[in-house]
């Protein structure tokens, strides 16, 4: 029973990187690949964050009632993480918008069965 | 009791957020995730980290996708093939892969834990006077580890041009 | 159309200033609380985006030209490493504070910080705002594209 009191909340914390796994992986839309992409990230982030939670401990800022501190580093690290996912997604979008200019759809397996007809008519011609 | 229940809650969004087909509803929901997770890591002391996680997550990519999704469809099609019994059953073979790296980590909130003692106690006991910032996260990101915001700052940089160079459209000249 | 419009446009008049004011605010405290350059940047690109929403592109594009917001997104990175290449000028590392020429090498210290936070936040202001104007150019047919 203490073993499953001391690691639950991990086990909650993967839970949630698979439900953003499996949006990744299963969906055909891409749009909604993105969105599995974000709350996987999401999910690995709490998982660091975690680790620097101490038992006892305050907020990382210095305070003279507090004795012990949290971990700030996990608190940095994943703060450059945030900024670099948003770029991806922003990045990702844009990529997305070009793709539906071009095909017309934004499900996958459409837009490959678009691309073999498009390498079969270009190796006609040629 | 709390932070089991904003947990729980959490898994709930998600699982909502990639079950409805209607992608609108699909990013309102991502954004609810935002700001459950901005209120978890308030819990966890990352105040920090729950302020651009509200700002970024729950602001910027809620309108960035909705902003996509004018530009394409807004329903996703129904599902197709059986790929997604192949999906769900290398999500459950990682998700029991992962449980098992568990088991050797340290117990959650252990003082003696190898990320609190090995070069955490310099950080946490000199910031203060080395820097004389006593938000210890600014003194890390500015001071310790300012090469790293550099690098940070460029990767927005460049995630703008790329955005101009894939997206903008020169207005036509008549005489051209 | 304008009888419709009218609440959202008022309430939004009202509120970006404190927005704005707010963005500024936790720019330069992130040294005594939480906060810091990349949060500010961010408050300050979303009063951006919402005053874009309400008012329209057009109105929008009138006051934040996209030759402004262009180098707004450079110039933020070139103060911050031009802070650091100032360091190298006056003889220490690069992006070691402390030789920088004020009254303390403590008061360095704060000012570089200080500076390092204003360049973070105004980039991180205009490529957010730069990103949501080059998003939403939906070219509608007779529609024209973004007009400078």
């Amino acid at each position: 029973m203490e073993f499953i009191l001391a690691k639950y909340n991990y086990w909650i914390y993967i839970a949630i990187m698979m439900i953003g796994f499996y949006a990744m992986i299963a969906s055909n839309n891409l749009i909604k690949k993105i969105i599995g992409m974000n709350i996987f990230q999401t999910a690995v982030f709490l998982f660091y964050i975690s680790i620097g939670k101490v038992d006892g401990g305050t907020a990382p800022i210095i305070w003279d009632k507090a004795v012990r501190y949290d971990n700030p580093l996990p608190h940095v690290l994943i703060l450059t993480a945030i900024v670099v996912s948003v770029s991806t997604t922003a990045v990702a979008f844009a990529i997305i918008a070009g793709i539906y200019k071009k095909f017309g759809t934004i499900e996958e397996d459409k837009i490959i069965e678009l691309k073999k007809k498009d390498a079969e008519e270009a190796a006609e011609k040629s | 009791m709390i932070d089991l229940f904003l947990l729980l809650l959490l898994a709930l969004t998600a699982l909502a957020a990639v079950h409805v087909r209607d992608l609108l509803a699909s990013g309102i929901m991502l954004s609810a995730y935002s700001l459950l997770m901005a209120l978890v890591w308030v819990n966890l002391n990352a105040v920090d980290v729950a302020f651009t996680e509200a700002s970024v997550g729950a602001g910027i990519t809620t309108v960035l996708l909705i902003a996509a999704l004018s530009r394409t469809r807004r329903r996703e099609e129904a599902p197709r093939g059986y790929g997604r019994l192949l999906a769900a059953l290398i999500v459950v073979l990682t998700g029991a892969v992962l449980v098992y790296g568990t088991v050797d980590m340290p117990a959650y909130g252990d003082p003696h834990a190898p990320a609190y003692t090995h070069v955490v106690p310099r950080y946490i006991e000199k910031s203060d006077e080395e820097t004389g910032v006593i938000n210890m996260v600014t003194a890390l990101l500015a001071s310790y580890r300012g090469y790293d915001t550099l690098g940070e700052t460029t990767v927005i940089f460049t995630a703008g041009a790329s955005l101009v160079l894939l997206l903008r459209r020169k207005k036509k000249e008549d005489d051209e | 159309m304008v009888a419709e419009n009218i609440i959202r446009r008022v309430v939004t008049r009202i509120m970006v200033p404190f927005i704005q004011l707010y963005a500024l605010y936790v720019i330069v405290h992130g040294d005594s609380g939480p906060g810091g350059g990349f949060q500010g940047g961010v408050i300050l690109g979303a009063s951006i985006i919402l005053y874009t929403i309400i008012f329209g592109r057009r109105a929008a594009r009138k006051r934040l030209p996209v030759l402004a917001g262009d180098i707004f997104s450079s110039v933020g990175v070139l103060i911050y490493a031009g802070v650091g290449i100032a360091c190298l000028f006056f003889g220490g590392n690069y992006l070691q504070y402390n030789v920088l020429p004020f009254h303390s090498p403590h008061l360095a210290g704060h000012m570089g910080i200080f500076f390092i936070e204003i360049g973070v936040g105004v980039t991180v202001a205009a490529v957010m705002a730069s990103i949501y104007f080059e998003m939403s150019n939906v070219d509608r047919g007779k529609q024209e594209a973004d007009e400078d």
